[in-house]
């Protein structure tokens, strides 16, 4: 799940520093920043969306509007979610950092778990304007929320399975060098979704529904 | 009218989709010919390969290979495949053209013609252009910076096939089914599916959402490449300005393409789900469309030419005999094209009718972004004033580059100013003009990057007659072929019509057709070339050196052995080599085992279970779809769980790599 | 441990708290705004939910992401910058760009007569 793992650091060896100057040696991992700018680049894709809701937010083409739809109080439930799953992930990788395995699994179990009632929660909502028929097809406005949210929803269900996937090979090979590497991307990950939820609670819902 | 006559009817199989016999275009005489052909061609070749076992080589060296090299190469080959593809598709339209004056019909009908010119269009910029300066800088930039590979080689190789998988997915639509007959950036509402429903705008959609993944990915990559893997003591202004031209490309490939996925994911919402974005009714509005497409689209344009001049910077400081002049003005002026770049995209669309305020702001920054590639223009010539300056083939194309170039932007900055462009939106003056700058700089930068490092990649030279024959072929035939588009265009021609009343502007299709014929011929001298140089490869060979070069990538074997450099290099400036050079270098004898990552297939397995995706997605044929990608999610998912990716090179192997090259 | 110490520290638990408690109250006071019908001018009401946004999410680069210009030597900060740079240009420059040509070319009140026509007419 992670194409952005460059090598695994090597295991030390005789006279290793001298040219292997590109996986490890003096040259840090690039694993960090390419993946921070891959996430710049999906921020950006973040961004259309936005700027589509901006544009189109207003084309309800008679149908209903946000205040005829949205629930403050269950998008709120929704960012509570998020929110705690953020500082949960921050307590696994304040655990793995110390290197204890089964605290970090521990916790990133609980992200998980809030992850997937988030997604449950905006897979309810979607089935609920689909009965209502306040689905994507119904109007422009509902086509760039359905957009937006989902292109979220899809990201947090990516994190979800990444995150199944990296708890198991930590459970196989322990806390080592590669698995902190991934452990460091997904952690960016599971914030960036946080941070983008920031923007669509405040711009899609709340800001819709004054 | 949406759709013309010879479309088979909508039925839904739950095998096959709509897919059905019917789409095979088995009654269109130039189909039939042109599949016979490829699929001929394809048969010799493919016995060929197995009378020569070339197969376990090919998947072992080249398809799993993850060297920045080999898939620098892979990229070249691709674009010179998809040119061959793109320029028939030009000849077609040039023949129709000179044809159909004054009530002749020549010999394209209205719905093969528009499919011609889509898929000229979309090749030429997606599979052609992008795929040369891909390749160029996978195959250059790393050695300029005295890396080993990319900062993710296994990243590197998944990033080609998915740009392999969009192109075999346009090249399936010329069999099965059709094209989008929409130009090249698919305008809804014509593209949407009230107007296009067969599988041809689909066949485009999955093409370049495919090829953009690869095109992202590989931008991310090169940057942190640059960031992460350069030298020791190579700071970022010592850098070679092909390395800064690659950054700034790649860091504009990374900001503009979400733009274009994310646009071309919607339009896709709104054929496959009903969305209804840029539909008419419904609250959606077709204007957004062009508003996102180009805020991707004018970046785009500068995505293809920046790295173009990054080349020619190399190529007239080494020809030249001096450092390039003005590095610093060099470095800053393409930074402010890269964000200059971001704020001129409404020049596309004055016409919009977004009035006064906005057309004179977008017209005015387009004016402002020529400043800075003026500054280029005069430090590349600068650089040649007082140089020694030896007219080999890679300066012929970059004077013929400078003095086309410079028209082209010439014409540019007249369609900046509205009024003006008012008047010539969607003439064949445009297109004039985007050829005029699209060949005369990224294609003549093409041909001089491989005439440059084609020694670096292969230890011999191309033959310098043919080298000669090819561009004056081009240089001519280019003039010859847009130079009257530029006429035709003030006369009111409009771009995309495959017939025209008016008898007199027939002279001018004429000479625009006799052009192309020139650059035919350019193309085939550019083959005959690659051919006669190969089979006199003995007598061709050259050093490791052969133009007296100033950066790092002449440093070390041509080719380079898979690790590039023996040793690693303490970078202490501008110009590395010339230093070294000077002092009286060489490489000491004293190696240490290489740290390489290895070969694997994940990125081939990956590509091809898009490419089934796409074309699955393209005929509705669900259950594959739903079947591929979940084959590509467990391939994915499983190779995270392969830790062993890497080995070491052991000393006796490196010691006897560097002996066999200071024997060559 | 030594293997990791280049990937530096994913912070302290004091700062994840920290952030966390900063976190909350920017997120609750919007909720709060707009779920308690507070009375207030409506485009004061949307600027304060989109700057208290605003600043919740510098709150969440510097405390979870750990965006400083120390890390990967400003090339984080700067890309981070770049991106909101581009993302200002897309938004922005979309609104603007899309609101002058609905202003030009089908102006509401024009359309609203267009359809009281209609509606007359049929």
């Amino acid at each position: 799940m992670s194409p952005l793992d460059a090598t695994r650091t090597p295991a030390s060896g005789a006279g290793h520093a001298v040219t292997d100057h590109d996986h490890g040696g003096h040259h840090a991992s690039p694993t960090p920043i390419g993946f921070w700018i891959y996430l710049m680049s999906d921020c950006i894709i973040f961004g259309a969306l936005f700027a589509t809701y901006a544009v189109l937010g207003y084309g309800y083409a008679g149908g209903p509007g946000p205040k005829d739809l949205f629930e403050p109080g269950f998008v709120a439930v929704e960012t509570a979610l998020l929110l705690f799953s953020s500082i949960t992930f921050g307590l696994a990788m304040l655990q793995a950092d110390k290197g204890k395995r089964d605290g970090t699994l521990m916790w990133l179990a609980v992200t998980g778990v809030l992850g997937l009632g988030f997604i449950a929660m905006e897979v309810y909502e979607f089935r609920h304007l689909v009965h209502i028929g306040a689905g994507p097809d119904r109007s422009a406005f509902l086509s760039a929320f359905f957009a937006l949210v989902g292109t979220h929803g899809l990201h947090v269900t990516a994190g979800t399975i990444w995150l199944v996937t990296l708890m198991v090979q930590i459970g196989m090979h322990g806390l080592i060098g590669a698995n902190m590497r991934r452990l460091g991307t997904l952690s960016m990950f599971w914030h960036f979704l946080d941070l983008i939820w920031i923007g669509v609670f405040s711009f899609v819902y709340l800001v819709r529904l004054v | 009218m949406s759709t013309n006559m010879t479309q088979p009817s909508e039925t839904l199989s739950p095998i096959f989709g709509r897919l059905s016999l019917d789409w095979i275009p088995y009654h269109e005489p130039i189909l039939i010919g042109t599949f016979a052909g490829v699929a001929l061609g394809g048969l010799l070749v493919l016995g060929l390969m197995t009378y020569f076992r070339l197969w376990v080589p090919l998947w072992k060296n080249w398809i799993t290979t993850v060297d920045h090299k080999k898939i620098g190469i892979m990229y070249m080959v691709l674009g010179f495949i998809m040119m061959v593809r793109g320029f028939a598709d030009a000849l077609m339209m040039r023949a129709q053209q000179a044809m159909a004056a004054g009530g002749a019909e020549g010999y394209l009908p209205p719905h093969h013609f528009d499919q011609v010119f889509t898929a000229h269009g979309v090749i030429m910029i997606f599979f052609v252009a992008m795929a040369f300066v891909t390749g160029i800088m996978n195959y250059v930039m790393p050695l300029q910076i005295g890396a080993r590979d990319v900062a993710f080689p296994f990243l590197n190789n998944f990033s080609f096939w998915m740009t392999v998988a969009g192109a075999l997915l346009v090249n399936i639509s010329l069999f099965i089914g059709e094209f989008a007959r929409v130009g090249w950036l698919a305008f809804p509402p014509l593209s949407g599916s009230a107007f296009s429903h067969g599988p041809g705008v689909d066949y485009y959609l999955w093409a370049l959402q495919i090829a953009g993944v690869g095109t992202t990915l590989s931008g991310i990559n090169l940057i942190a490449t640059i960031l992460k893997m350069r030298a020791p003591g190579m700071k970022m202004m010592d850098m070679p300005i092909f390395a800064w031209t690659s950054l700034i490309t790649n860091v504009l490939i990374v900001i503009s393409f979400p733009v274009l996925t994310a646009t071309l994911a919607l339009l896709t919402l709104d054929r496959y789900l009903g969305f209804h974005f840029f539909t008419n009714d419904f609250g959606g509005n077709a204007m957004m469309y062009i508003n996102l497409i180009w805020i991707w689209g004018h970046p785009e344009v500068y995505i293809l030419i920046i790295p173009c001049f990054g080349v020619f910077s190399e190529i007239v400081s080494t020809f030249s005999g001096k450092p390039i002049f003005g590095y610093k003005t060099m470095v800053w002026a393409t930074a402010c094209i890269m964000v200059l770049s971001f704020v001129v995209w409404l020049h596309h669309f004055f016409t919009m009718g977004s009035g006064a305020n906005v057309n004179t702001f977008f017209g005015i920054t387009t004016m402002i972004i020529a400043v800075p590639t003026g500054v280029k223009i005069f430090n590349w010539l600068f650089t040649m004033y007082k140089g020694r300056v030896r007219l080999e083939v890679p300066m012929l194309w970059t004077i013929g580059f400078l003095i086309t170039f410079t028209i082209g932007g010439m014409t540019g900055v007249l369609l900046a100013v509205p009024p003006v462009d008012f008047q010539l939106h969607n003439t064949l003056f445009l297109i004039a003009h985007f050829h005029n700058v699209i060949i005369g700089g990224v294609v003549f930068a093409v041909y001089a990057a491989v005439t440059y490092w084609w020694p670096k990649a292969f230890g011999f030279k191309l033959s310098e007659k043919w080298g000669r024959r090819s561009f004056w072929f081009w240089f001519v035939g280019f003039y010859f072929a847009f130079m009257p588009l530029y006429a035709l265009g003030l006369m009111g021609a409009t771009r995309r019509v495959n017939m025209y009343p008016d008898a007199g502007w027939q002279p001018y299709f004429i000479v625009a057709a006799f052009g192309a014929f020139l650059i035919l011929l350019g193309i085939v001298c550019t083959f005959i070339n690659f051919y006669v140089s190969i089979m006199n490869r003995k007598a061709l060979a050259c050093g490791n050196d052969p133009w007296d070069g100033r950066t790092l990538e002449w440093a070390t074997q041509s080719p380079p052995a898979p690790y590039n450099f023996p040793q690693e290099i303490h970078v202490r400036g501008r110009e590395e080599f010339w230093r070294m050079k000077q002092e009286g270098f060489a490489w000491s004898k004293d190696y240490a085992p290489i740290h390489m990552p290895k070969g694997t297939a994940t990125g081939a397995l990956l590509a091809a279970g898009a490419l089934v995706f796409g074309f699955a997605m393209v005929w509705y044929i669900w259950w594959l779809a739903i079947a591929s990608f979940l084959g590509m999610l467990i391939i994915g998912i499983g190779h995270t769980f392969n830790y062993n990716r890497d080995y070491y090179i052991p000393v006796d192997e490196v010691a006897e790599t560097e002996a066999k090259g200071a024997l060559a | 441990m030594s293997e990791h110490s280049q990937h530096g520290s994913h912070g302290t638990m004091g700062r994840l708290m920290v952030g966390f408690a900063l976190a909350a109250i920017l997120t609750i006071i919007p909720f709060a705004l707009v779920m308690g019908e507070v009375e207030m001018e409506r485009t004061t009401l949307i600027g304060i939910i989109m700057g208290l946004g605003a600043v919740q999410i510098i709150v969440h680069l510097v405390y979870f992401l750990h965006v400083s210009g120390d890390s990967e030597e400003g090339w984080t900060l700067g890309s981070t910058l770049l991106a909101l740079i581009i993302l200002g240009i897309v938004l922005a420059g979309s609104l603007w760009v899309m609101h002058n040509m609905n202003e030009n070319m089908m102006p509401q009140h024009d359309m609203d007569k267009m359809m009281n026509l209609q509606s007359q007419q049929g």
